[in-house]
C-alpha cells in the first residue's frame, strides 16, 4: 500500500492522527507524478514549491491542533482553467501561453484557505472545448487504463491524474459533460453541481450559462468532502446561488431504499455501445435489489439537446473569447502591421481549430438575420429541456443514465470527425442546459478492461441526494479500489 | 426647392456619465484625470475568468432619471452584450441593455419661439463606458487608457421629435439641467461626461415620411451641436436638390473645417451580435425602490423656474439665472425665507454674488457663509446701518473669510453715521472752510454740490449716511 493509493478521506484521517504528514503526502504525490506523468501527461505544470510550502503550513496547523478544514493538507490538482495567482494559467491554449494571473479564482482561494496543497495545473481541451483532451494546444493526455486511449474531456487531465493517483483529488469544470465523461472514462467520480452552486469567478469562461466547476475524486465520499469546501455563495459571481450549503457527507450512507429512480428512455438510444449498455443495465438492477423503485420516464426534448447546446455554447464562447486580442495579455502577434492584422494574426496563431470552429459557429448563430432562428430558438428549446427535467423530478427523486454512450476511444480516432466527437456528450449535456446537478460514478468495466460510468441526475441543489444514490452503488462494489495499471507493475 | 421647403427631423442620443464613486461592474474609482490605467482592476481590464457585479447606485440613478423624465420603469430589464473589437473595449463586448431597457416612454418639455413643446424620450438604458485610445503619431503607436472603461453611463434616446438645431440645443440644455439637478451627471460636454449623437434627416415640408438619416458624432459643445446639425441639414438638402440620395451613414463633425464628413457607411456598420449577458441575471426593480426614488426626486428645473416667477414675482430672466443651478436656487430659497424683498435679493445675487463666484471660479457649494448671513447683511443695509456700497464690501469680506456681517461691520467700523447732529457739525465745518465755493454755488454754479458731498464723506471716512448728507447740505446752502 502506497501513500498515493489512499483516498482523500483516508489521508485526512491519517493527517489528523499524525500518522502521516502533509509534506510526506505531497512528496509522495510529486514522486508519483515524476514517475507516471511522462506516460499519462496529465500535468501542464507542476508547482512543487508551492505545494510543499502549503503542506508545511498545513502540518504546522495540524500540530497546533488548528486544522483549517477536514481536508487540510490533502494535495489536489487543478484543471488549468482555474486562475492561480502567480502560477501560469493557459486554458490549454497558445493564446494564454505565459499568462500569470494576478489573483486566485474563488474556488482556488477556498481550497487554499482550507489548507489543501495545490500540486499544479492539469491538461484540458483548449478552453474546455472538447471531449478527448486532444484539442489541448500542448499535448493530449493519456488514459491511465489504456495509454493508447483518451481519458475524455475536457477535464481529461484532472480525471487522468486522479485515476493515476498522481493527485488525491482534482477540480474540473463541466459545460456539457466535461467532468462526468472523463470520470466515466477513468473509473473515477465526477460531480457537476447545480448551476450557481459553485462560484465561476476566476474560472476561464467557455460558455457562461453552462459552465460549472466541480470535484473529481476516486470515491463518492471524497467528492462530498471536496464539494463541501467549494459550495459557497460568492458575491463576486452574480449567478452564484445564495443557497445554504448542507452537510454533503451526513446522509451519504442512507441507501436508496424507498427512493424512486427514473430511467429516461431517451438515454438508452441506438448508437450506445452494447457493453456500456450491459454495465448500466446491470447497475439499474442493482438499484432495484437495493430497494429503489425504477420508473420508466421520458424527457421528450432530449433529442434536441445536442443541437441546442451547439448553438448556445458556441454563441457564448464566441463572445467570451473576444478578449484574447493581443492587446493586454497573452499572445501578441509580433510582426503585425496595424490593428486588424494584430487581431487576426494573434487569433489565427493563438487559437486551435476547435476553438476557431466554435467561435465561427457562435458568431454565425448570433448574427443579424440568424439570431431569431438559431440563438433565440435554442434558448426556447433550452427552457423546454429544463421543464422536462423539472416535470419528471416531481415523480422521481433522481435519474439513472449512462454517462457516455461509448467506452474510452482511441487517441486520434475522432480528431478529424467533430460531429462524432460532439455526440460523445449526448447524455451529459442536457443536464447543463437544464442547470441541474449530475454525477458520474464507476459502474464496471468492458471486457477489454475499459471503465464505464453511471450518471445520476437530480433536482437543483440536491447534490447530497445524488451523492447518496451513487454511494449506495459504490459500496456494493470494489471499483473504487481498482487501480489503473500504471506504471507497469515492478517498473 | 430652397432649404425652407424641407422639414428637418432630429433625434438625439445622449450618453451621460453617472456620478457614482465606483465603476458599474467593479470597485474601481471613477475619478477623472488620474494617471493612465491607475483606476483599473482585473474586472475592468477584462482578464480571463472575471465576472461583473452590478453597482446598485447605477440602478438608483437610472430610476431617478427615469422618474424625472416621466418614464415607465421596467420591473424586469435585461443586460446584453454588444460585441465588437476595439482596443479600448477590454472584453471585446460592452455590457449594455438592448431590447429590454430599464426606462421607456418619457418626455421632456422645452421652450421654443412657438411656445412649449414636449419631446418624447424613447428609452433610457444603463451601460459601461469604454476606455480611451491615445494616438501618438510621432512614435507611430497607439496607447490605451482604461481608467474610463467601466464608468457607468446612461444612454438617453429621444424620439425624432425635434425640428431644428435650436430645438435640439434646447432639448440638450433642458436634459442636462435635469441630470445635473438630480446629481447624477456633471453636465460637462467638453470633458465628455455628457455626450451627444444626433440623428438628422430631412423631408419635403408637408410629408410624413422621414428621409434617410445620418448619425452625427463628435458634438462636444452646444455650439457644435447647432453648427453640425445646421450644416448637415443644408448638406442633405443639397444632395436631394442635385438629384442625389442621402446615404445612411455615420458622419463626424470636423470642428476645424466646420463640416460633417463620412466616417462609416451602412455597409461598414458593425453587426453587434447582441445577446443577453449570461453573467448577470435580469435586473429586477421593485415597486419599493421606485417609490423610494420617487421620494428622493428633487424639484426639477422647469417647475422651479415657474415657482420662482410666481412665488417671488421675479422677472423670467432673474428666475432663469437663479434656477440655472440647483445649489444657487436652494441658496436663494433660504435667503428669501429670511428676507422679504425678493427682487432686491435677486439683484444682489445676479449682481454681486454671481460676480464674486465667477471671479473665483467657485461653485455655490463652496461658499463660506450661509444664506441666513446674506439675509442679515441685506437687512442691515435696509435699516441704514451701512450704505449700499459698504454692504458690497462686507459681502466681499464674507465671501473671502466667511465671517458674520455684524462682525465685519464692527471690525472695520463700517457702520453708517445716521446721527443728524454729527453730520450737521461736519457739514457746517466744511462750508465754513470753503466759503469761496459756497459763494460760487449760491451764484448758480450748482456743480459744486458734488464737491461738498465729497468733502463731507471724506471727513466722515465714507460712513455718513448719503441721504442725510445730501439733505443737510441742501438745507445749509439754502436750497
Amino acid at each position: 500500500m502506497q501513500l498515493t493509493d489512499l483516498t482523500m478521506l483516508e489521508l485526512a484521517r491519517k493527517l489528523a492522527s499524525g500518522e502521516v504528514s502533509s509534506v510526506e503526502a505531497t512528496r509522495a504525490s510529486l514522486e508519483r507524478i515524476a514517475r507516471v506523468d511522462p506516460q499519462v501527461r496529465a500535468f501542464l505544470r507542476v508547482d512543487a514549491e508551492g505545494a510543499l510550502a502549503a503542506a508545511e503550513a498545513s502540518d504546522a496547523r495540524r500540530k497546533a491542533g488548528t486544522p483549517a478544514s477536514a481536508l487540510d493538507g490533502v494535495p489536489v490538482g487543478l484543471k488549468d482553467l482555474f486562475l492561480t495567482e502567480g502560477v501560469e494559467t493557459t486554458a490549454g491554449s497558445r493564446v494564454l501561453e505565459g499568462f500569470v494571473p494576478p489573483f486566485d479564482a474563488t474556488v482556488v482561494r477556498l481550497l487554499k484557505e482550507a489548507g489543501l496543497p495545490l500540486l499544479g495545473k492539469l491538461n484540458l481541451d483548449e478552453f474546455a472545448m472538447g471531449s478527448s483532451n486532444e484539442s489541448s494546444a500542448y499535448f493530449p493526455t493519456h488514459n491511465p487504463w489504456d495509454l493508447t486511449r483518451t481519458p475524455g474531456g475536457s477535464s481529461g487531465g484532472s480525471a487522468a491524474a486522479v485515476a493515476a493517483r498522481e493527485v488525491f483529488g482534482a477540480l474540473g469544470t463541466d459545460t456539457g459533460g466535461s467532468i462526468r465523461q472523463p470520470a466515466a472514462f477513468t473509473n473515477t467520480v465526477g460531480l457537476k453541481p447545480t448551476y450557481g452552486r459553485v462560484s465561476r469567478y476566476g474560472v476561464i469562461a467557455y460558455a457562461s450559462s453552462l459552465d460549472q466547476p466541480g470535484p473529481m475524486t476516486r470515491t463518492v465520499g471524497d467528492a462530498a468532502a471536496l464539494l463541501q469546501l467549494l459550495a459557497r455563495h460568492d458575491p463576486l459571481d452574480s449567478t452564484s446561488a445564495a443557497v445554504e450549503t448542507p452537510d454533503y457527507s451526513a446522509g451519504l450512507e442512507e441507501g436508496v431504499r424507498g427512493l424512486r429512480l427514473g430511467v429516461p428512455r431517451e438515454y438508452f438510444a441506438e448508437g450506445m455501445d452494447s457493453e456500456v449498455e450491459a454495465s448500466v443495465r446491470a447497475a439499474l438492477r442493482e438499484y432495484e435489489r437495493l430497494g429503489a423503485t425504477l420508473v420508466d420516464v421520458s424527457l421528450p426534448h432530449t433529442r434536441h439537446a445536442l443541437a441546442t447546446y451547439y448553438l448556445i455554447a458556441p454563441a457564448e464562447a464566441s463572445s467570451n473569447l473576444a478578449r484574447y486580442d493581443g492587446i493586454r495579455y497573452g499572445l501578441r502577434a509580433k510582426d503585425a502591421r496595424g490593428l486588424k492584422e494584430l487581431y487576426s494574426q494573434t487569433r489565427e496563431r493563438g487559437f486551435g481549430p476547435e476553438a476557431k470552429r466554435r467561435i465561427m459557429l457562435g458568431t454565425y448563430a448570433l448574427s443579424a438575420g440568424y439570431y431569431d432562428a438559431y440563438y433565440l430558438r435554442a434558448q426556447k428549446v433550452r427552457t423546454l429541456i429544463r421543464e422536462d427535467f423539472l416535470r419528471v423530478f416531481r415523480d422521481v427523486d433522481a435519474l439513472l443514465t449512462p454517462a457516455s454512450p461509448v467506452p474510452p476511444f482511441k487517441l486520434g480516432e475522432k480528431v478529424d470527425d467533430p460531429l462524432s466527437m460532439y455526440l460523445m456528450d449526448v447524455y451529459t449535456l442536457p443536464c447543463n442546459l437544464a442547470g441541474v446537478p449530475g454525477l458520474s460514478v464507476p459502474c464496471g468495466f468492458t471486457k477489454a478492461g475499459l471503465p464505464v460510468g453511471l450518471q445520476v441526475l437530480g433536482r437543483p441543489f440536491e447534490e447530497a441526494l445524488l451523492l447518496r444514490v451513487a454511494r449506495a452503488f459504490e459500496r456494493e462494489h470494489d471499483y473504487s479500489r481498482r487501480f489503473a495499471p500504471l506504471p507497469a507493475q515492478g517498473a | 426647392m430652397p432649404v425652407s421647403d424641407f422639414q428637418p427631423v432630429i433625434g438625439l442620443e445622449v450618453h451621460a456619465q453617472l456620478l457614482t464613486q465606483s465603476k458599474i461592474f467593479c470597485g474601481c474609482s471613477t475619478a477623472f484625470g488620474a494617471e493612465p490605467n491607475l483606476h483599473t482592476c482585473p474586472v475592468c481590464l477584462g482578464m480571463p475568468g472575471v465576472l461583473p457585479v452590478l453597482n446598485q447606485r447605477v440602478v438608483e440613478f437610472a430610476v431617478l432619471t427615469g422618474l424625472a423624465l416621466g418614464c415607465e420603469v421596467r420591473s424586469r430589464s435585461v443586460w446584453s452584450r454588444k460585441n465588437y473589437f476595439y482596443p479600448d473595449l477590454p472584453k471585446g463586448y460592452q455590457i449594455t441593455q438592448y431590447d429590454l431597457p430599464i426606462c421607456e416612454h418619457g418626455r421632456l418639455t422645452i421652450d421654443t419661439p412657438r411656445g412649449e413643446k414636449v419631446i418624447r424620450v424613447r428609452r433610457i438604458h444603463m451601460e459601461e463606458d469604454a476606455g480611451k485610445n491615445v494616438h501618438d503619431a510621432s512614435e507611430g503607436q497607439s496607447l490605451v487608457d482604461l481608467n474610463r472603461a467601466g464608468v457607468p453611463l446612461l444612454e438617453i434616446v429621444s424620439d425624432p421629435d425635434l425640428r431644428d438645431a435650436d430645438e435640439a440645443v434646447e432639448y440638450l440644455k433642458a436634459l442636462r439641467d435635469v441630470l445635473v439637478y438630480l446629481g447624477v451627471n456633471d453636465g460637462n460636454l467638453e470633458e465628455g461626461s455628457f455626450r451627444c449623437d444626433a440623428n438628422v434627416s430631412v423631408m419635403p415640408r408637408g410629408s410624413d415620411t422621414f428621409g434617410q438619416r445620418c448619425e452625427l458624432k463628435n458634438l462636444n459643445s452646444f455650439r457644435f451641436v447647432k453648427q453640425a446639425i445646421e450644416y448637415e441639414i443644408a448638406r442633405q438638402v443639397d444632395v436631394i436638390e442635385s438629384g442625389g440620395k442621402v446615404a445612411q451613414e455615420t458622419r463626424l463633425w470636423d470642428t476645424n473645417k466646420g463640416v460633417t464628413r463620412s466616417m462609416r457607411s451602412k455597409e461598414d456598420a458593425h453587426d453587434y451580435r447582441y445577446f443577453p449577458e449570461p453573467d448577470l441575471p435580469p435586473l429586477l426593480v421593485t415597486t419599493a425602490t421606485i417609490e423610494s426614488m420617487g421620494q428622493r426626486l428633487p424639484e426639477l428645473p422647469r417647475p422651479k423656474l415657474q415657482r420662482f416667477v410666481q412665488q417671488y414675482g421675479l422677472p423670467a430672466y432673474d428666475a432663469r439665472t437663479l434656477t440655472a443651478e440647483r445649489p444657487l436656487a436652494d441658496f436663494f430659497d433660504v435667503c428669501a425665507a429670511k428676507y422679504p424683498d425678493a427682487k432686491k435679493l435677486s439683484n444682489w445675487f445676479l449682481g454681486e454674488l454671481l460676480r464674486l463666484l465667477k471671479e473665483e471660479a467657485m461653485p455655490v457649494s463652496a461658499l463660506r457663509f450661509t444664506p441666513e448671513r446674506l439675509a442679515e447683511l441685506l437687512t442691515a443695509v435696509d435699516a441704514g446701518t451701512l450704505s449700499n456700497n459698504a454692504g458690497k464690501d462686507v459681502l466681499g469680506e464674507m465671501f473671502r473669510t466667511g465671517k458674520a456681517p455684524a462682525d465685519i461691520i464692527a471690525e472695520k467700523g463700517l457702520a453708517q453715521v445716521s446721527d443728524t447732529g454729527a453730520i450737521e457739525a461736519v457739514v457746517d465745518d466744511i462750508l465754513a472752510r470753503n466759503a469761496g465755493e459756497v459763494e460760487k454755488y449760491r451764484a448758480g454754479k450748482k456743480q459744486v454740490f458734488g464737491f461738498f458731498v465729497g468733502q463731507v464723506m471724506r471727513a466722515m471716512k465714507g460712513k455718513g449716511n448719503p441721504t442725510l448728507v445730501n439733505e443737510l447740505l441742501k438745507k445749509k446752502l439754502g436750497d
